[in-house]
């Protein structure tokens, strides 16, 4: 299949135009002998009835949250996609337009931009968005650099417990820049505050916590603020926008920077990507946020329109001196989270969020209850919780998998003392019947 | 002389707009207390209170103040916004170094099958054979096209891409223990090569380019050292031309200890035809929405995919995707030499799935009829208005070229011509840059010969309205949903995030912006 339509006589019409002999002619820029006259070792081509046999096949051996229960959590989440969200964030138009640098010609993609950077600084109670990053590791490590950029500071103290990719990321980032990173530990499945106390210093640029944290649990943003704020550092928060819908904004406990994965906004779940990174701050921080923004401004006879906006921050007027290299957003994704919170609302989100909470604490409670398993942690929690089990974790997770359940990920790999645990995490779109069942499949495991 | 622009020439119009505005309305301006277009089932489980299960003083009243909307407004409002979009499928759209081609209606099909867009990132190896396969695939084919020994997935994105390039390139200089600090980029590099450097604590050098576009290697000569820890560079350049002493350049800089790293931008005009690994580049990024065809969706997301030469694959970003012994697939972490991860989970992968699906389309053939049709494309568009506009670098060109439109004395610029070009329903190409006052026309192999001819004809007619009547590009565009733009009061006085009882431009009309006091009172 290719997807040319030139016809031979139009390649001969054109030819006769530009006035060579060949394509290859044309080619000749091209030193001869760093032409290949093979062909690349890569399978002949497929019609479309082949490719979608060939693609189907290999999509059958992947058991997606269709074909199995999901209770999985650690960073992407099961949550209700409504058939509105993907019929329009899969127009054309939002989906084949490039960045809109043509402001008259992408005034719809500008206004969708726009209403997203607002219904993002609504959600996470921030002043000002940016047009979206990549998804949430990278955004926290932008928010670093933000920090930095803005106190001049040389030391980031992130707790534990935030997202581990988010913490590796961080490091990946970091390495090539003069600041030090100091991990704050955990106490009882939230952030240490002794050690956050300790760890702090004047030259602390932010303070990076995420609520709800990895483990699932809510962390007391009011104290870790009044911490951060007393030594001049940024307070940094990494959120689950879907919390915001029950817990107050990480703005009203006096963020600086707020950072969240989008991809419970509608996304879904590809293992692991394309997510939603969302960037908010505080209006005095707008010159330093890195990526796109969007502005209202007016056409020249006052109509209400919108513009790409203070591109000076940018990689391609400012080159070595941007905030960031960041080129492009995720736009099609910012406009389907906007396409989601809009198709919500503002009592949709507070009754999403409360049956997460509602269902959350009814499998908790359930699986608490069961010998041979038991919360790991008293710490409050929203979606997601930490649970030990006395049984190995592979029996569990086998026998999981054999009535139709995803559970996890185990924590093993994130301390070794939670080497018996893992996370389960309950969602609106789980039932009373599907939650039972687990718990029937945990018991009998 | 003196043209009125037309949309000032409709009083009926512009009479309209203050009284029954023609603009969409915000999401905010259409909520209606009360509405919401979710629907859940009744709670089936006992309710807590939130109070009760979480510290009082972290639980919100009431959820945030957003938009409350019936479907159907929903659905009218995007499908609204989404008519004001020029976009691949309703438009011409040949905005070079950006690879507008089409993109093809069954990759998005398949990549929106179950078993690829509703896989949790969690699910264990063994349930992702399938997924793991395609990635795997896909890995063996990036590096199969670029010549290279190693392709990593990982990057989210060209400038991601170009930055886990540098951090690989750093973190084997530091190996050797070597700390080099100078990069190296040509004065017609992409704004993301020298934002990159500062990312990873580099100094950019400029090199010179030649007057016919291609690197000055005296200069470069001069300008590589001992501290020069790579040289970015995108080939073909920016300016639309294969940069034929690449060799050379490559050569220049291992002999100084440096690394060639290339920005493959421009990979569409190359694939299948030659190999950058051939010519001495040592690690590139591909842009998965330029070259392979994935959607560019209004800025993103897209996928950069990175490939490296031996000496540099052991510092590749974690995870790799894996064939093991046994012949399944899986993610391998053990990479003591790695730069470490670069991004949450595991890559695009939603997005790396409909790369596969191109090139599986393609295949050999149709990767180098995709590059020569780019090729050919460009060229010919380049012989149709050729002594129209001015062509300052000698053909043939690669998969774009460079056109100057020389109005000055008409007091016509490239932004009048761009300006109007959407009058006609053709995106402008890249405007002032790589060159000053430059016009960059990148037309894609995927265009038919009529629409090629129409835009050749169209840009002709502008250069004639350009000589004759200017001020119908000064005015342009003049069929758009708005008119030009203010963008200087935007950027002076930036409104980013609209506030309940904010005025409207539409209610200020032309009267006096707010004060500031107003402003921060909002």
């Amino acid at each position: 299949m290719k997807f040319t339509q030139l016809t031979q006589e139009d390649v001969k019409h054109m030819l006769g135009t530009i006035g060579a002999d060949s394509v290859e002619t044309l080619l000749e820029p091209v030193p001869k002998d760093l032409r290949r006259t093979e062909p690349l070792e890569i399978p002949s081509p497929l019609s479309e009835i082949e490719l979608v046999r060939q693609v189907k096949a290999l999509a059958e051996q992947n058991v997606s949250v269709e074909r199995q229960v999901c209770f999985a959590g650690g960073g992407a989440y099961d949550h209700f996609i409504p058939a509105v969200v993907d019929a329009l964030a899969s127009d054309p138009a939002f989906v084949t337009a490039y960045t809109p640098y043509q402001a008259e010609a992408s005034q719809g993609a500008l206004q969708a931009l726009y209403e997203y950077q607002t219904l993002m600084c609504e959600l996470t109670g921030m002043d000002v968005s940016n047009a979206s990053m990549y998804e949430l590791a990278s955004t926290v490590a932008e928010a670093a650099l933000m920090a930095r950029s803005v106190t001049g500071k040389g030391r980031i103290v992130v707790s534990r417990l935030i997202h581990p990719d988010c913490l590796q990321v961080l490091r990946t980032y970091l390495k090539n820049q003069p600041i030090e990173i100091a991990v704050a530990g955990l106490s009882a499945g939230q952030t240490d505050l002794d050690d956050l106390k300790r760890l702090i210093t004047g030259d602390t640029a932010a303070v990076i916590v995420q609520s709800p944290n990895y483990l699932g649990s809510v962390e007391h943003l009011d104290k870790i603020a009044d911490i951060a704020h007393g030594h001049e550092a940024l307070f940094v928060v990494a959120t689950d926008p879907i919390s915001c819908g029950l817990l107050k904004r990480p703005g009203e406990f006096g963020a600086d920077i707020v950072a969240a994965e989008g991809q419970p906004l509608g996304i879904p779940l590809s293992l692991g990507g394309p997510y939603l990174g969302i960037l908010t701050c505080r209006q005095d921080l707008m010159r330093k946020i890195p990526g796109r923004l969007v502005g209202q401004t007016k056409d020249r006879l006052g109509r209400r329109g919108y513009c790409l906006t203070l591109q000076t921050r940018e990689q391609h007027i400012r080159r070595e001196r941007a905030t960031s290299n960041i080129c492009t957003n995720q736009g099609v994704l910012a406009i389907r989270a906007a396409i989601y919170l809009a198709t919500v609302g503002k009592n949709g989100l507070r009754k999403v969020a409360s049956q997460c909470l509602d269902k959350a604490h009814y499998a908790a409670s359930r699986i608490a209850s069961l010998d041979g398993y038991q919360l790991r942690f008293d710490a409050p929690f929203f979606k997601e919780f930490v649970v030990r089990s006395s049984k190995p974790l592979d029996r569990v997770f086998a026998a999981c998998r054999e009535a139709g359940f995803l559970v996890g990920p185990d924590l093993g790999g994130f301390s070794p003392d939670l080497a018996d645990c893992f996370l389960v995490a309950v969602t609106e779109k789980r039932s009373k019947d599907e939650i039972d069942r687990l718990v029937e499949a945990l018991e009998a495991a | 002389m003196s043209h009125k622009p037309v949309n000032e020439l409709d009083p009926a119009m512009a009479g309209d707009e203050k009284s029954l505005p023609q603009t969409e309305p915000l999401l905010f301006e259409l909520s209606q207390p009360g509405n919401s277009a979710i629907n859940l089932p009744d709670l089936d489980v006992p309710p807590v209170d939130p109070r009760r299960v979480l510290p009082a003083e972290l639980v919100a009243d009431e959820a945030p103040d957003l938009p409350e909307l019936g479907e159907l407004t929903v659905v009218r409002h995007y499908t609204r916004l989404a008519g004001k979009i020029f976009s691949v499928d309703g438009n011409f759209y040949p905005l070079g170094s950006c690879t507008m081609k089409y993109n093809p209606k069954v990759s998005e099909k398949l990549a929106a099958l179950d078993g690829l867009a509703h896989v949790h990132p969690h699910q264990h190896e063994r349930d992702i054979q399938g997924l793991l396969k395609m990635l795997y695939d896909l890995r063996t084919w990036l590096q199969e096209i670029s010549g290279l020994a190693e392709v990593s997935l990982q990057p989210a994105a060209g400038a991601h891409g170009e930055l886990t390039s540098l951090m690989a390139i750093s973190a084997y200089h530091a190996d050797r223990g070597e700390d080099r600090t100078r990069v190296l980029v040509p004065d017609t590099a992409h704004g993301t090569n020298p934002a990159t450097c500062s990312l990873c604590s580099r100094f950019v050098i400029t090199v010179d380019s030649r007057p016919d576009g291609r690197v000055d290697l005296d200069d470069l000569r001069k300008k590589v050292d001992n501290n020069t820890a790579a040289m970015m560079i995108t080939n073909p350049s920016t300016v639309g031309l294969f940069e034929g002493q690449i060799r050379e350049i490559a050569e220049i800089l291992h002999e100084a200890g440096a690394m060639l790293y290339m920005d493959g931008a421009n990979m569409n005009a190359i694939a299948g035809i030659t190999r950058p690994g051939d010519f001495g580049v040592d690690i590139m990024h591909f842009n998965t929405h330029k070259t392979f065809a994935t959607p560019h969706g209004c800025g993103g997301p897209g996928a950069g995919p990175i490939a490296a030469a031996a000496h540099l694959a052991p510092y590749l970003p974690v995870p790799q995707v894996v064939r093991r012994d046994d012949g399944t697939y899986g993610w391998d972490f053990d990479r003591p030499k790695s730069v470490g991860k670069v991004r949450s989970f595991y890559g695009q992968v939603g997005i790396l799935v409909r790369a596969y699906c191109y090139i599986a389309s393609l295949g050999h053939e149709g990767l180098r009829d995709m590059a020569e049709t780019a090729v050919l494309s460009a060229n010919y568009l380049a012989a149709r208005i050729k002594g129209k506009y001015r062509l300052p670098f000698e053909g043939p060109y690669a998969h774009e070229f460079i056109m100057v439109p020389d109005f000055r004395d008409q007091g016509v610029t490239e932004l009048d011509i761009a300006k109007r070009l959407l009058d006609f329903g053709i995106h402008p190409p890249t405007m002032s840059w790589p060159v000053p006052h430059c016009l960059m026309i990148e037309p894609t192999e995927t265009e038919s010969l009529y629409t090629l001819d129409r835009f050749a004809d169209v840009l002709i007619k502008i250069a004639d309205e350009a000589a004759n009547s200017p001020d119908v590009l000064h005015y342009a565009p003049h069929k758009m949903p708005v008119a030009r733009l203010d963008e200087v009061s935007a950027a002076r006085r930036p409104e980013v995030c609209w506030r309940p009882g904010q005025a409207t431009a539409v209610e200020q009309g032309q009267q006096k912006s707010p004060s500031e006091k107003e402003a921060a009172e909002r």
